[in-house]
């Protein structure tokens, strides 16, 4: 596991609401290059795992490192800034803006121009403009919407919503991606194309992705390792195989009277 | 010819088609009329600004009345003869430089325009922090300080008495001038990239962080451009009237504003401008109901406020049929103006407004 380098890596990560610890004592090193899952029955942690690394909550305890950097307590958009993006659980798209703008608005994030260039229409900025839509058009092709550029995105099916929520994460452009349950709401085809999907974009943008996931066909089909979390806490950690006969883990998702009982 | 050009060709075209309608204007048309057609262009100003507020960024702001007075009062001090300052201020005299100060009517107008721009910088920094509703409450509540300020600065203000005799420069000529800049500056703002940035801030704040987007800066940039159009707006609408004082700036005078833009559309730059010609309009028109009035054999004595009454209905009337106002968030551009003969698939937004 140590043979890459890691990529993301955190230590001693605690979470705490009031009373409620969500997430304790989190380390994980996610290895540069890989899709890595991160899984755990509902209310596990794993959404609030996310939520800090993306600097949407600041850890109560631990830091965060990413690329060797300390981004512990970041805003959000400075995570982004520095090459973290994510996806949502219940997608959020610019609902009242077109396909082709919710992927502009990606590229926001690294553009060079100020906002004053706009009104007096400078060059620069009009080639700024257009290499934004061109790098928006050229992503949206690579996840198969181009045809809707111009449509409003609450139009789009609900597996297009998906895709246009991971192609407008990509005009960031991440080095690592966070994807909050890509496959949820999916029927097992769609899952099965889903899955082609993300070994792709992975390859093309040499990308490291972290996803949480409950289709275990999903999981266990691109993930090449996996944590698993039960009320907060890491309780397994391993390749897909390790995983799926590791006992805490049966234990975790089907109760340990289950487990007693299909035993007996 | 490619879209680009033309649109640029029939922009230049419906300008000058403008200028020659204002020119007819100014020969043929009686002074009230004008004073409408001025009006029409200082309420546009105003709901193109708060629609960059509320419609473009998701802001429900309350503080434009604020913003306004400081525009006004910053222009008219700017625009008096000496003289005359010396004899208006009774209660206190005006304090030094601005007692002699005197400036050209385009410096003065956007002079009161980076003033607002400025107090709503300083406004914006701890009230942005807000959202929804509460910003709301803080707006208004500054809005609210600004004027009781103005009322007790006598010593620039000239206090409750204020200001009288305003040179009236602010012509017909000037006001579209400062119309088309404000319609020009906004379209190409919203337009660009930057503009879907504020979008995204108004669809949905958290995917927006998510992006790289810094939300706060923007919201704050948002708020003071805005506040700068409204310094604007104020300011010509004092040289247009040539008499502000403090109680003129009250929630009222934000309210009417607010009605354009919802009217318009939230999210709309021409429905703010439809809107401003069809409310400012049927304003002055809907006086008649005011005066006494004989139906058959009924006697109806003159109610003064009676249109305000008919326009609050008028108001409820469209948030019950039609929210969004009469364009809802769409545009007519000269592309979709194009379009529709056409009925062609391929569509692009770069398109100038037709106006």
């Amino acid at each position: 596991m140590t043979t890459p380098a890691a990529i993301l890596r955190t230590e001693n990560l605690t979470m705490r609401f009031g009373g409620l610890t969500a997430v304790s004592n989190f380390t994980i090193d996610v290895p540069q290059g890989k899709i890595v899952g991160l899984i755990g029955p509902n209310g596990a942690g794993k959404t609030t795992v996310f939520n800090m690394v993306t600097g949407f909550y600041r850890p109560t305890e631990g830091r965060i490192f990413f690329d060797g950097q300390d981004i512990t307590g970041l805003q959000p958009h400075m995570v982004c800034r520095s090459g973290i993006s994510r996806t949502f659980q219940n997608i959020r798209l610019f609902s009242n803006e077109t396909v082709l703008e919710n992927v502009m608005i990606g590229c926001h994030v690294r553009r060079r121009s100020k906002w004053w260039m706009a009104p007096l229409g400078l060059p620069s900025f009009r080639a700024e403009e257009e290499s934004i839509r061109r790098k928006s058009m050229d992503l949206l092709k690579s996840v198969g919407l181009e045809r809707f550029a111009e449509e409003p995105s609450a139009s789009l099916s609900y597996g297009a919503q998906r895709r246009l929520e991971i192609a407008r994460a990509l005009a960031t452009d991440p080095k690592f991606l966070l994807l909050d349950e890509p496959a949820a709401g999916m029927n097992p085809q769609e899952s099965q194309e889903l899955m082609a999907f993300i070994r792709n974009i992975q390859k093309r943008f040499d990308l490291t992705i972290l996803l949480i996931e409950h289709d275990m066909k999903v999981v266990m089909g691109v993930c090449e390792y996996i944590w698993v979390l039960d009320y907060g806490v890491k309780i397994a950690e391993g390749n897909p195989d390790a995983i799926q006969s590791d006992q805490k883990v049966i234990v975790a998702y089907l109760g340990e009277e289950y487990v007693k009982y299909a035993e007996s | 010819m490619n879209a680009r050009v033309r649109n640029l060709i029939l922009n230049g075209l419906l300008i000058a088609a403008l200028g020659a309608f204002l020119f007819w204007a100014q020969n043929n048309l009686d002074g009230y009329k004008i004073q409408v057609l001025n009006l029409i262009a200082v309420n546009a100003i105003l709901a193109l600004s708060l629609n960059l507020i509320y419609g473009f960024t998701g802001m429900f702001s309350l503080g434009h009345a604020g913003f306004m007075a400081i525009g006004a009062y910053v222009c008219a001090l700017l625009i008096l003869p000496a003289a005359q300052k010396q004899a208006m201020w009774i209660l206190e005299p005006l304090i030094w430089p601005l007692s002699v100060i005197n400036a050209p009517f385009f410096v003065a107008v956007f002079s009161g325009g980076l003033i607002a721009a400025f107090f709503a910088l300083l406004i914006a920094i701890p009230v942005l922090r807000l959202g929804g509703d509460y910003l709301g409450i803080a707006t208004l509540g500054f809005s609210e300080i600004i004027r009781v300020v103005l009322t007790n600065l006598s010593f620039i203000t000239n206090g409750a008495l204020g200001i009288k005799g305003i040179p009236a420069f602010a012509n017909i000529w000037w006001n579209y001038a400062w119309l088309v800049l404000t319609v020009f500056f906004i379209v190409r703002l919203v337009n660009s990239n930057f503009g879907n940035v504020l979008k995204a801030i108004r669809d949905d704040e958290i995917a927006a962080k998510n992006m790289g987007i810094n939300t706060f800066f923007y919201r704050v940039l948002s708020f003071t451009i805005g506040a700068f159009f409204a310094g604007i707006g104020g300011a010509l609408l004092g040289s247009l009237i040539t008499t502000i004082d403090p109680m003129m700036f009250r929630f009222v005078l934000t309210f009417n504003i607010l009605m354009i833009a919802v009217a318009g559309g939230l999210g709309s730059i021409t429905g703010s401008i439809l809107g401003s010609v069809v409310i400012t309009i049927l304003l002055e028109w809907l006086r008649f109901v005011e005066n006494p009035m004989v139906i058959g054999s009924f006697q109806i004595p003159g109610v003064p406020g009676m249109r305000m009454v008919i326009f609050s209905l008028a108001l409820i009337l469209i948030i019950l049929f039609r929210r969004e106002g009469i364009m809802g968030m769409r545009e007519i551009t000269w592309n979709t103006l194009f379009s529709l003969g056409r009925r062609s698939p391929e569509r692009n937004d770069k398109g100038g407004e037709t106006k």
